[in-house]
């Protein structure tokens, strides 16, 4: 019986580790479609960024209260997850607390019941904050969870994740408890209500909490792949490679400023050089694979339309929608890739199918929402390529930028005045 | 006063210590030039050895780059690096937030390398060398005023700090608005938007922080950016003709104090 249970909880997580890692593969892929690579300069700084943003949750901390209830999640994760290695040995040898035995042999059993203690404090709080989280998003009605982004499900998605997690820590808590030979902090406390209990039904309550609780671990690691909750695992990646330079500075499109070059000194283009496909941003395979990646990183937040100029004054335009039209596009490619071996065009793309102009012409590039994103997401990119791919590919402009181009281009200003006249403010200084 | 151009300085042998780079809004817009005229007469009286381009000054590209437009962008950027390295351009100042960040961070990959600052950054600068000095009676004393942080200067460069501390040296209260610094609301022109009618909303941006300027009760408004001036003054006129509540460059402020 014991060995049967031993083989299933192998069969168990190699299936379960075997689909984690291939969606994962399935997401890398994705990424890596996108035009141009990641820059991996300055190394140090961008380490810093990681400890910083990811590992310090430095923008977090601009709502502290959300801030703390968030490290909760965050420590109790990491933390609890330790007690997956002894729940993975037990799974594997058969056996019951096996680190419980060895620490007892070393003598240090108060040092495992200190562990577990802290396990199960951080469980009780993870749990108090899934649920003040519930609240927020669903009682309070917190404005930014309440837009039209989140219609179907991605807020059903951001609730999954939240019940989840209160299963799974009281499914630890409960487990714990039944286990009448320990004496925990929390469960302990917990203990008087199965007193009544005859000590069979408390094994069989203890070991199906158990069960349930590593199935419960290996589903949610494979809903993550298909949720928002990615975010644990890219934020680390996402902030290395964020941007260094200024946030003002828009990356140069080194083929326009030849194609330029080319036209006023004819002497340096080279011979038979062709002219580049395209300009600009059409689809998801024209951005760049940080775009991409800022795409999957996204957990919808909201801060940072929240902050958007645009959506507070009641336009269409919202930048964390930017991001999940991105994504959206992005799985709907890679599905197509996955069926037909390459993407094949489905008539469809990024621009006008996902994202329409008048959402990317109601932009005033003020940065708030690259300043907001707590993970280095950069909504405004992906916006300006996509611009870019209408001026220059569509000739796709309102009538007055039209003006603005063609006074710039013969009178040196967005605004007919005469080019002379540049300087006449000196005549009157 | 006398605003000598690059060329005019070559013809006499003279180098500029720095060139004012005074960009459209400043060279033709009304009220911008008001702004142009009083950073000038700063310089002149702080003893600045500066010069213009003048009539080879041309847009940066910076509306047709936000726009999507790059060809245009690389058109005027190749002719206004032929221009500046032609004359060895060192370093710039301008008062313009736009024209700053493109000068600053988008030339020097296209071969156009200076030493760039803001206008608010080298008034700060001459205040504590001690080259501008303020009249004993200086009007702005005990006034209060908001200062309205131009994305461009802000969040894009990271520079906070310059006009409020040329502000704080005029014994000025400043009244921050609700949303200040990294997190200022944009007053809706940047990204190309000056050019264009703003597109479907229930609320113009400029309102959206003109209502928040007047929030804070102070007697001024305080700008760095023609293109923020213009749609601070446009908000707050349309909320309140009567409020009257004046937007100023922190240049003119400056210069009506000045000895």
């Amino acid at each position: 019986m014991a060995i049967i249970a031993q083989i299933l909880f192998i069969i168990l997580t190699a299936t379960a580790l075997y689909l984690f890692g291939k969606n994962l593969l399935k997401i890398r892929r994705n990424i890596l479609i996108g035009k141009a690579g990641f820059a991996n300069d300055q190394k140090a700084r961008r380490w810093k960024n990681v400890f910083l943003l990811a590992l310090g949750q430095k923008k977090m901390f601009k709502k502290p209260i959300v801030a703390i209830l968030h490290l909760i999640l965050y420590v109790g994760f990491i933390i609890i997850n330790i007690e997956l290695l002894e729940i993975m040995a037990d799974g594997i040898l058969g056996t019951h607390r096996i680190f419980e035995t060895y620490f007892e042999q070393f003598g240090l059993a108060s040092l495992y019941n200190f562990i577990i203690n802290s396990f199960e404090i951080l469980a009780a709080l993870v749990l108090v904050a899934c649920i003040v989280f519930l609240v927020r998003r669903n009682i309070l009605k917190l404005k930014r969870f309440m837009s039209n982004d989140l219609a179907g499900w991605p807020r059903s998605d951001a609730n999954y994740i939240l019940i989840a997690e209160i299963i799974l820590m009281s499914l630890f808590l409960i487990m714990n408890a039944a286990d009448t030979e320990t004496h925990f902090i929390i469960s302990a406390s917990l203990q008087p209500l199965l007193s009544g209990i005859n000590s069979n039904t408390l094994f069989i309550i203890e070991h199906t909490a158990w069960w349930l609780h590593i199935i419960g671990i290996y589903i949610f690691m494979n809903y993550l792949p298909y949720s928002k909750h990615l975010h644990i695992i890219l934020a680390f990646p996402n902030t290395y490679y964020a941007p260094l330079t200024p946030k003002g500075m828009m990356h140069n499109m080194p083929e326009v400023q030849n194609e330029v070059l080319y036209a006023m000194q004819p002497e340096l283009a080279p011979t038979g050089a062709a002219a580049p496909a395209s300009f600009g941003a059409k689809d998801v395979m024209d951005l760049s694979s940080k775009n991409l990646m800022d795409a999957y990183s996204c957990t919808e937040c909201g801060r940072c339309t929240a902050a958007c100029p645009a959506n507070i004054t009641g336009k269409l335009l919202s930048p964390r929608k930017i991001m999940m039209a991105t994504r959206d596009r992005l799985e709907e490619v890679g599905k197509n890739m996955d069926l037909n071996q390459k993407f094949v065009s489905d008539n469809k793309s990024l621009l006008h199918d996902y994202i329409t102009v008048e959402e990317l012409r109601a932009c005033s590039t003020c940065n708030a929402c690259v300043e907001e994103c707590p993970v280095s997401i950069s909504p405004l990119d992906i916006i300006m390529e996509l611009r870019r791919s209408l001026i220059m590919e569509e000739s796709n402009a309102p009538q007055e930028w039209n003006s603005m181009f063609s006074n710039i281009e013969n009178n040196f200003a967005p605004w007919k005045f005469a080019p002379d006249d540049r300087d006449a403010w000196t005549n009157q200084a | 006063m006398k605003v000598s151009t690059m060329a005019e300085m070559m013809a006499s042998g003279q180098t500029p210590e720095v060139l004012f780079w005074v960009g459209c809004a400043g060279s033709f817009d009304l009220r911008a030039q008001k702004i142009t005229k009083a950073f000038a007469t700063i310089l002149d009286k702080a003893g600045v050895r500066y010069a213009i381009l003048g009539k080879e000054e041309a847009c940066t590209g910076d509306p047709a780059r936000r726009a999507g437009n790059e060809f245009m962008f690389q058109m005027m950027a190749y002719q206004n690096i032929q221009i500046l390295n032609g004359y060895s351009i060192k370093k710039i100042v301008t008062t313009c937030p736009h024209c700053f960040n493109i000068l600053k961070n988008e030339y020097p990959v296209l071969g156009g390398n200076y030493e760039v600052i803001h206008h608010t950054q080298f008034l700060q600068e001459l205040i504590e060398q001690g080259k501008i000095k303020f009249t004993d009676s200086n009007e702005w004393k005990g006034k209060s005023i908001t200062y309205h942080d131009s994305c461009y200067l802000g969040r894009a460069n990271e520079i906070y700090e310059a006009p409020r501390k040329v502000l704080e040296s005029l014994d000025m209260e400043l009244r921050e608005m609700k949303r200040c610094k990294s997190k200022g609301l944009c007053c809706g022109a940047g990204g190309a938007q000056m050019f264009k009618e703003e597109e479907k909303g229930d609320k113009r941006v400029n309102m959206e922080r003109a209502d928040e300027a007047i929030e804070t009760k102070s007697d001024f408004v305080a700008s760095a950016c023609p293109f923020c001036n213009t749609m601070l003054s446009d908000g707050i006129k349309n909320r309140d003709e009567e409020l009257g509540t004046e937007v100023l460059d922190i240049a003119e402020i400056i210069a009506k104090a000045i000895q």
